[in-house]
């Protein structure tokens, strides 16, 4: 850990190398397939014997937060485009999903009921209707954020928009998006945003049991996320995510379109995203403008650093337990949960930079009896492309 | 099976399991009767309820009055002997100004603290976030803040008024003093759009005029176009449901924009003597408020109310509406329980009709039907010393009525 | 006529706000590529400091003008600390320094509501500042906003004054176009950036005392504002003060128009597909410093 905050170049911008194994393949394989073994293990058999009911729902939510976080660390830890606006395709995704649930509640020919009290609509307004049918709404949660992710990336990684000018933008976006959804009261709830959702594909959600379902399908969609996420990492395109994140001119100059790479980390995240935000509709039950807006949007991003950003799991570990942290904490002491959030963003990020994946990584290493070496160049570029 | 494979066929495995998750716990009721709600705990010598307040975020500003409020009326309670005998245990939680997170914390009051009921709650979208959790679980809220109205959930007490205990008084003390053309101002959100539906049907009604209507964004800070639109409608008057922050930029560049309360007054439904404070008379003085109780309210028990508050806040700290309203809330819960002799969420709701307590506000009666409370509206004047005076009220407690049923110019808006 | 001036007005007085509160980040972000978020509380600290010598000098013209130079410390010397103890750990980080300072920022707030509480309080203005100026036509232009356009106008001339002819200023602008050389030759650098952390966080502070006139003093009255200042430095271009003026009062004039022609929340969006679009068009910004560096 000191050795990273010590040398300021490879501390820069996200310290761990990517976890590639120094043992054989199919060891590490095989480690793979253990983690996700006991991953199940803990979230299908664990988890909802240990925990009560309220207690499980919780865990539902936090597990969709982690779902994000899976992307996050995939843009962020992995391709360098630290984007502040996940809110906006969490939302995306949420709202796709709520108005279909909310169409279905209201039964086929009918307006949901805050439509009528707040919209003052004699008929459906054209944007809802194809929402109705869970053909079109179901892969909507996913393709609509990929689709804005592609429109809005590949404007601005063409255009080498990056850095902090890209997260700006991105905050802008998430800025943006919540003052066009409240402004539409009629029509997509306003700030009260899509309440009182009461059934999922004809399943009551007020029933315990069907709660219960919900969860399983949300730890099931986040283990297939993950292994997603792993592939990806793994594969050749994983390696020149990376390479893009750590020098983009030299990946240009090998003849790659850096652009390219980046649009599809970042749609993918996206979609990962929206996916979050669909599942977190039947979890809880409400999706609003507060949870999309610039302030969740930057708390996605947290819980990441906080487990360490360009590893696999860090990012869903560092996710469920700051989302923990925060229930537990803000129960006994409001007002200790809002510095002890903005201590985790400076401790971990300044001093920390590879979150508490680092800490582990180090006590690997030692193990190892060799340092690993760094599999990606040192660059001094990196200064001046981020500020130029 | 090698070990190359591993990934995919876990991968297979998961979907099996998630697959056969549904399957196997899935129960296809449509009924809604699944549930049979938590019942309290007053197994003790004690009864929970539940206090449910941003305790942080933006909305911290008003809540924590609320909560404080709430505290005092639990505080004399218990000192009198408590509720059938049980002392009150107040079991707090930070709604933390987001809307989810008081939906999750209102099912962790019922489920796991059963408590006997819950207290608190201040911007519509909380409420809407948590209505369906009481209904769900069958458990009792108390909501203590005026709204819009058009609601009348059986798990929700509301002690504030709805639209004709406060927007309709105001909008016919207008018409009173001769107005006949309004300009309405409001932030972006449930509440201003849907008093703003109801100003428009009765102006209409009444051959009054509305030049315009203007929405900011929640937290906005930037009034200058507004102010601008407002100073050449020429209206006679401004009705403002604006909400905290934006009241103090809206009335700051009201007045350098030489517009005053003899000129063109503006009658406010969000600005209490708690939020006069932070805007300053600088800015206020002599603008109109439409509420149902002020600091200044005559009565003996407006009295002790305000002089209990402010002995145990501070001599600084005023009192506002919503502070009486939660006030009020607990003791006319108290009254049900007796009346009904038990905590029982059903029994309670019962024995709700007809309870009158002799508030600070006046007399104020609980009206069954729509769970709602009978009260006077009451304009009033900010004055110099920061402190509002009452100019005029509807002489006696007005009936609810959410839907604005017995309103025939009201008929297309629910 | 009368509306359409009173229009144009108010969206050349958006822009002084903006181009105060966004002047002292372009400072900091042109030279160090440090994305400030905790500049939002420094504007508040500045608004606070306000509201405390108003308790003491009770004189409300009196205590807004000491506040402009004592608020200017104030935030300057937070501005510093915050360069000494975080900041300059990450210079090779820009991203970080983002997420860093948004950390600082809530603990700010948390820490501003701890002390003042989470009401707004409120500050007297002299009365002189609350009326307003009538213009042939029935055309009126509001004073408090008149000082504020003079008090940005003053502190980009102060700015340029300085950069341009003073020993501070020539280091600053050598060190933004091309720190390893002005190293080389002998400059500083770290006192340098330490400096323009300064008076970039010192402007914050003097934002914060126009800012009281204006709107609501409380903990979270820097946020609101925080990102469309951030627009308008990465619209205006880094590294020269006259993109960031430009961009400032024309955003202001944009969201004035766009306000009256439709409303507010429309008007925002607008500005923000406007920037995104021009963004397209010049990814550096209006006006970019030519270095020989990669980019």
């Amino acid at each position: 850990m000191t050795a990273v905050v010590r040398d300021p170049v490879t501390a820069d911008p996200a310290p761990i190398p990517p976890s590639r194994p120094t043992a054989g393949p199919s060891r590490h394989r095989f480690r793979a397939a253990a983690g996700f073994a006991f991953g199940a293990a803990l979230l299908f058999a664990v988890a909802p014997l240990a925990l009560s009911d309220f207690r499980l729902s919780l865990l539902a939510k936090y597990l969709c937060v982690a779902m994000v976080a899976v992307g996050i660390g995939l843009a962020w830890g992995r391709g360098g485009m630290l984007t502040l606006g996940q809110g906006v395709f969490f939302g995306l995704g949420g709202y796709a999903m709520a108005m279909h649930l909310k169409l279905a509640d209201a039964g086929p020919g009918n307006m949901p009921d805050f439509m009528l009290l707040y919209g003052q609509l004699d008929e459906l307004p054209l944007w809802w209707r194809p929402f109705a049918s869970p053909w079109f709404a179901l892969p909507a949660t996913v393709l609509l954020p990929m689709a804005v992710a592609f429109v809005l990336g590949s404007l601005v990684f063409r255009r080498r928009v990056r850095g902090a000018y890209f997260a700006i933008l991105s905050q802008a976006l998430a800025a943006a998006m919540v003052i066009l959804l409240i402004g539409q009261q009629g029509t997509t709830g306003g700030t009260n945003g899509l309440t009182d959702i009461q059934g999922f594909f004809g399943y009551d959600l007020d029933d315990p049991v069907n709660q219960r379902m919900v969860y399983f399908i949300i730890a099931g969609t986040l283990l297939a996320l993950l292994a997603l996420a792993r592939h990806l990492i793994q594969s050749r395109y994983g390696e020149l995510l990376v390479a893009v994140r750590d020098s983009e001119e030299r990946v240009r100059f090998l003849g790659y379109d850096p652009a390219t790479v980046k649009l599809v980390a970042y749609v993918v995240a996206a979609g990962m995203a929206g996916l979050a935000g669909a599942l977190f509709v039947p979890a809880v039950g409400i999706i609003s403008p507060a949870l999309i807006g610039i302030v969740p949007s930057i708390e996605f991003v947290i819980g990441v650093a906080v487990g360490g950003r360009a590893t696999l799991l860090g990012p869903v570990l560092g996710a469920v337990a700051v989302a923990w942290a925060r229930t537990a904490l803000s129960e006994r002491f409001p007002g200790t949960w809002t510095y002890l959030q903005g201590l985790l963003f400076v401790v971990v990020v300044a001093f920390l930079p590879g979150g508490l994946a680092s800490l582990v990584g180090l006590a690997r290493r030692r193990d190892d009896g060799a340092a690993r070496p760094r599999r990606f160049g040192r660059l001094r570029l990196r200064r001046r492309e981020e500020s130029a | 099976m090698t070990l190359i494979r591993g990934r995919r066929i876990l991968a297979g495995a998961m979907t099996l399991v998630a697959a056969a998750a549904l399957a196997a716990c899935g129960s296809k009721t449509t009924d809604g009767n699944t549930s049979a709600g938590v019942a309290a705990d007053v197994s003790g010598d004690t009864v929970k309820v539940g206090l449910l307040n941003s305790l942080s975020g933006t909305m911290a500003i008003s809540e924590v009055t609320v909560r404080d409020s709430i505290m005092l009326a639990i505080e004399e309670i218990n000192a009198a002997g408590g509720v059938l005998g049980k002392k009150i245990e107040p079991v707090g939680e930070d709604g933390a100004s987001d809307w989810p997170t008081f939906a999750e914390k209102a099912e962790k009051l019922i489920r796991e603290d059963r408590v006997a009921a819950v207290f608190g709650c201040w911007t519509s979208a909380s409420r809407k976030a948590v209505k369906p959790v009481f209904e769900k679980n069958k458990a009792l809220l108390f909501y203590p803040v005026q709204y819009e109205g058009l609601e009348q959930s059986p798990y929700i007490f509301y002690t504030g008024a709805t639209t004709n205990q406060q927007i309709v008084p105001g909008l016919d003390y207008l018409k009173a003093q001769g107005a006949k053309s309004l300009y309405l101002v409001g932030s972006d959100y449930v509440f201003p759009r849907t008093a703003n539906k109801i100003i428009k049907a009765y102006a209409e009604a009444n051959g009054m005029k509305v030049l315009g209507e203007d929405y900011a964004p929640l937290g906005s800070t930037e009034f200058g176009t507004i102010t601008n639109k407002v100073k050449s409608s020429g209206a006679d008057a401004v009705f403002n449901t604006l909400n905290g922050d934006s009241n103090v930029a809206f009335f700051k560049e009201y007045k350098s924009a030489g517009l005053t309360a003899a000129t063109m007054p503006v009658v406010s439904v969000s600005i209490a003597e708690e939020e006069v404070k932070s805007i300053g008379t600088q800015y206020l003085e002599g603008q109109l408020t439409a509420w149902n109780y002020y600091q200044t309210t005559p009565g003996a028990a407006n009295e002790k109310f305000v002089a209990a508050y402010k002995a145990k806040y501070g001599a600084d700290k005023p009192t506002s509406d919503p502070m009486e309203a939660a006030y009020v809330s607990v003791y006319l819960w108290k009254a049900m329980v007796e009346k009904a002799g038990a905590f029982d969420v059903e029994k309670v709701r019962e024995a709700a009709d007809g309870i009158t307590f002799e508030a600070p506000e006046g007399l104020v009666t609980v009206d069954g039907a729509t769970q709602h409370i009978a009260k006077t509206a009451r304009v009033g004047k900010v004055g110099a010393d920061g402190l509002i005076t009452e100019v005029w009220n509807s002489g006696e407690p007005i009936t609810p009525d959410p839907y604005l049923k017995s309103y025939p110019w009201a008929g297309g808006l629910s | 006529m009368t509306v359409l001036f009173g229009q144009l007005f108010t969206g050349v007085s958006i822009g002084a706000v903006l181009l105060l509160i966004a002047l002292g980040l372009a400072l900091t972000f042109g030279q160090m590529g440090v994305i400030n978020m905790a500049h939002g509380e420094f504007i508040m600290a500045g608004a606070y400091t306000t509201y405390v010598l108003q308790q003491v000098i009770t004189a409300a013209g009196w205590s807004l003008l000491v506040a402009l130079p004592v608020a200017f410390v104030v935030a300057g010397a937070m501005g510093v600390l915050l360069e000494f103890l975080l900041i300059r750990r990450l210079y090779a980080r820009p991203l970080d320094t983002l997420l860093v300072t948004w950390g600082v920022s809530l603990i700010l707030q948390q820490l501003a509501r701890d002390i003042f509480g989470s009401p707004n309080v409120q500050t007297r203005a002299p009365e002189l500042l609350t009326g307003n100026i009538g213009l042939p036509g029935g055309i009126t232009v509001a004073n408090n906003r008149l000082f504020i356009l003079a008090l940005a106008g003053g502190a980009v001339v102060a700015l340029t004054v300085a950069l341009r002819f003073t020993p501070l200023g020539r280091r600053i602008r050598a060190v933004v176009q091309n720190r390893d050389l002005a190293a080389v030759s002998g400059i500083a650098t770290a006192r340098v950036d330490r400096m323009t952390f300064f008076i970039g966080s010192g402007l914050a502070g003097i934002a914060g005392v126009a800012l009281t006139l204006l709107g609501p003093i409380g903990p979270t009255m820097g946020t609101n504002l925080i990102i469309d200042a951030f627009l308008v430095v990465v619209v205006g271009g880094i590294g020269q003060l006259k993109g960031t003026v430009i961009v400032a009062f024309a955003l202001g004039v944009l969201q004035a128009a766009g306000e009256y022609l439709t409303t507010l929340s429309v008007a925002k969006v607008m500005v923000f597909i406007a920037i995104v679009a021009f963004l397209q068009w010049r990814p550096q910004g209006m006006f970019t410093l030519r270095t020989r560096s990669l980019a």
